[in-house]
């Protein structure tokens, strides 16, 4: 078997972590854009949320401090709050209308 | 070592996220989106955040996914019905998010330093201790904050979700 390259088996550069961060985010963002199911839309968001806190690692991991773990640390706490409220909005559009397809749900709209 | 673990690990993310957009399903979504915290949990170990990978796998792919799985099931939520009028939107829509991720990735490679490299065990202060040192040293006020905000979600679900009082 013939060695690996250098690329393969060294040490991964931190641009690949921060690709991978803008990957992540932008199917996060398309999901939200694309999909109609209110909680597949929800879980979009829950893909950005996450994406950004590979950056927030990434970033804490070549400043050599942690204040960036601190900060995912946060986004956590609120990515919790907000799926706990959202989740119950849902519940209650679902409840009055009976339909979870954000076209149906527009009264905003005229 | 560290760059095979990433790219499988990497891989199984964007693999899982596409899924995720992908699916018409919500609970293939979610199982996507366990796949997704999980992988990125071992890049959080990877990156030496061994605090924030355990919260990572405990918080998101455990407590709020099990959240979305019970509201799932309780609204038998089912596939989605095929839209009428937004078949152009996907096909417009691909190249848009495939350029926008090029022309990103582009930028960060060429921005990002030549020398910044990842090595596992490189980082040293993303241990539970250090991290609670600097939590309540620095972060004190942020911390209390969010205790409230958290007491103000669980009071707003409640309300929301509880049944209608004649």
């Amino acid at each position: 078997m013939p060695p690996l390259p250098a690329v393969i088996h060294g040490p991964a550069p931190l641009s690949w972590y921060l690709i991978l961060s803008a990957v992540l985010f932008a199917l996060g963002a398309a999901g939200f854009l694309f999909r109609r199911n209110i909680i597949t839309v929800f879980m979009s968001i829950e893909l950005m949320l996450n994406a950004v806190n590979l950056s927030f690692i990434a970033f804490s991991y070549k400043l050599g401090r942690n204040d960036g773990h601190i900060f995912s640390f946060f986004v956590m706490v609120v990515a919790a709050a907000e799926a706990a409220v959202g989740l119950a909005i849902i519940l209650t559009v679902f409840k009055n209308r009976q339909t979870l397809e954000i076209d149906e749900v527009s009264s905003l709209k005229n | 070592m560290d760059s095979i673990l990433f790219l499988i690990f990497a891989a199984i993310a964007v693999g899982c996220g596409l899924n995720l957009v992908l699916q018409t399903h919500p609970i293939s979504s979610a199982l996507s989106l366990v796949g997704v915290m999980g992988s990125l949990a071992v890049l959080y170990l990877l990156l030496g955040g061994e605090f924030i990978a355990m919260a990572q796998l405990i918080v998101y792919a455990g407590a709020i996914m099990v959240l979305f799985i019970f509201v799932i099931m309780l609204l038998n939520a089912g596939g989605e019905r095929r839209g009428r009028k937004r078949l152009w939107a996907p096909w417009a829509g691909a190249p848009m998010v495939a350029a926008i991720i090029g022309i990103g990735a582009y930028l960060i490679q060429r921005a990002a330093p030549r020398t910044a490299e990842v090595t596992f065990g490189a980082f040293q202060h993303g241990n539970p201790s250090d991290i609670g040192t600097n939590l309540f040293e620095n972060y004190v006020l942020p911390f209390e904050i969010t205790s409230i905000l958290i007491l103000i979600a669980i009071v707003g679900a409640i309300v929301l979700a509880r049944k209608e009082i004649e």
